[in-house]
């Protein structure tokens, strides 16, 4: 096997870290159809890139605030006149085009902005593995934690009052869970990708499960499988390893559309 | 004893009020039905019962501990949320299946359990709805326009198990309905909202009410006669109900 050495490894357990944590949420953005939600989240955190570096925090700090500033934000905009797609379209893309900007005005500092487009797994250290995997366990115990309150305001907002829950908070929940995801995601498979991390293992699972918790472990397994099979695919063929992950992914996608229509008919 | 009282209660939407000082109290084991036409606040109003809507003025009080069992208007359900009935039953509180198994009898439901949510008919939706409701052992039942969507058998046939919930778990009931003559009959007291409350009281005082009439016309009066007469009859025999059903 060639996963000996040992960036080979750390890429290996980060990969797998952002995978489990980003596909159980994943869920949860494919039933609220908040898609673009992760991708505006994702996007305007090339500016907590462009933050960090100029005032010289932390990645992880940088890019933690501006998505959830993103998150605050969207949140506030919603129902002020404009279509939920309307307003995530705008964001999405102004704060991608903005942080873009911002990098630019660095003085003296060399960044690779491919890397944090596209993540660079292979230049995950010991300590963003560490971040990483206490991001995960973060995102994933909130899940756990509020996972009855956040199904049934997810369902109907009004069935989680009648419940005596607070569907604002959980959907704040799940804000959180997202900006952390992010966060933790970023060096892995980039600002562009990580909605692919979200969504695609999700939408795969969706033909096989019966329920929620079902379609939940499913993805986190589809997810750590996509995450592991593209690092060795990158490595053997060497192609960009982000990429090669989501690509793998989207192969898996296809397979499950396919076996659902072949076996169960489209309706399923 | 009153389970919920609203006090002054007004409420608006964007600057356009929608309920204006209402005032309105329902009590353990009572059946009380809300009409208007579109837009005169009814759901508005269960809304601030269950807590979804604050009052801009006003106070909504509920009974410290309050139970309520909430069947929506409509609960549309993403096909890419893979939910069976009875995982549904266990939101958000886990239920052992033989209390799951007992609300689906009591709601009708009886032999749905392992179907998925999205496959049900209209019907049996409503009717796991008010499974669910049921779960909590409510002391206040509340139900939305609850047979939306379903032909007049079906409504009849919905309402009919609404009543025999009530008689088996003695809870208050507070209803939408927009099928005046079904639901008024079987109701103690009827509310006629536009705004603000027309007029309430008795389903045959509010059904005669100059203010009733202005808002429904006078057609609806001969259908609640017509109903009344066989609800009564129903109900002249307390074991009539079998028969009654068997005659769906």
């Amino acid at each position: 096997m060639i996963l000996f050495d040992s960036f080979l490894i750390y890429a290996a357990l980060a990969g797998l870290g952002v995978a489990i944590a980003a596909a159980p949420l994943g869920c949860f953005v494919v039933w609220r159809r908040m898609a673009y939600f992760g991708d505006a989240t994702a996007h305007a955190s090339i500016l907590g890139v462009a933050l960090a570096l100029s005032f010289e925090i932390s990645i992880f700090a940088g890019v933690l605030i501006v998505a959830l500033l993103m998150a605050a934000t969207v949140s506030t905009l919603s129902n002020r006149g404009y279509a939920m797609d309307t307003i995530l379209g705008v964001l999405a893309h102004s704060a991608l085009a903005f942080g873009l900007v911002a990098v630019s005005f660095l003085q003296g500092v060399r960044i690779d902005l491919m890397a944090y487009l596209f993540g660079e797994i292979l230049a995950v250290g010991l300590l963003d593995l560490i971040v990483i995997w206490a991001g995960a366990l973060l995102v994933l115990s909130l899940l756990w934690w509020r996972w009855s309150a956040l199904l049934t305001a997810t369902l109907n907002p009004d069935l989680a009052y009648a419940a005596g829950i607070d569907p604002r908070r959980e959907q704040l929940v799940l804000t959180l869970a997202l900006a952390l995801v992010v966060a933790v995601a970023i060096k892995v498979v980039g600002v562009l990708l990580i909605s692919a991390m979200l969504i695609i293992p999700a939408a795969t699972a969706r033909p096989f499960a019966g329920t929620p918790e079902r379609m939940a472990v499913m993805a986190a397994a589809i997810g750590g499988l996509s995450a592991l099979g593209g690092l060795q695919l990158a490595f053997a063929f060497d192609t960009p390893t982000g990429p090669t992950i989501v690509c793998l992914a989207a192969l898996l996608f296809t397979l499950s559309s396919v076996t659902t229509l072949l076996f169960r008919g489209p309706s399923a | 004893m009153s389970l919920v009282t609203l006090q002054d209660l007004t409420i608006r939407h964007s600057g356009n009020p929608v309920l204006t000082n209402v005032n309105f109290t329902i009590t353990k084991g009572e059946i009380v039905t809300l009409v208007g036409p579109n837009g005169s606040g009814k759901s508005t109003l269960l809304r601030a019962v269950i807590g979804a809507l604050r009052p801009n003025s006003g106070q909504v009080i509920r009974a410290p501990g309050l139970r309520i069992g909430y069947v929506p208007q409509k609960l549309h359900i993403d096909p890419t949320l893979p939910l069976t009935v009875r995982r549904f039953l266990s939101l958000p509180t886990r239920v052992p299946n033989s209390m799951a198994d007992q609300a689906l009898d009591q709601a009708g439901a009886g032999p749905l359990a392992n179907r998925q949510m999205s496959r049900l008919s209209g019907g049996q939706f409503q009717r796991v709805l008010l499974a669910r409701a049921l779960l909590c052992n409510p002391q206040l039942l509340i139900l939305d326009e609850a047979t939306q969507g379903l032909d007049q058998p079906g409504s009849a046939a919905f309402y009919q198990q609404i009543e025999t919930v009530r008689q088996q778990l003695g809870c208050a009931v507070l209803m939408v309905s927009h099928e005046l003559h079904v639901v008024m009959a079987a109701s103690d007291r009827v509310i006629c909202l536009n705004g603000h409350i027309c007029c309430e009281g008795e389903p045959e005082h509010v059904a005669s009410a100059p203010e009733y009439r202005a808002l429904f016309g006078t057609g609806t009066q001969g259908a609640l006669a017509l109903y009344r007469h066989e609800h009564n009859h129903s109900h002249d025999s307390d074991c009539d109900h079998h028969s009654h059903e068997a005659a769906e």
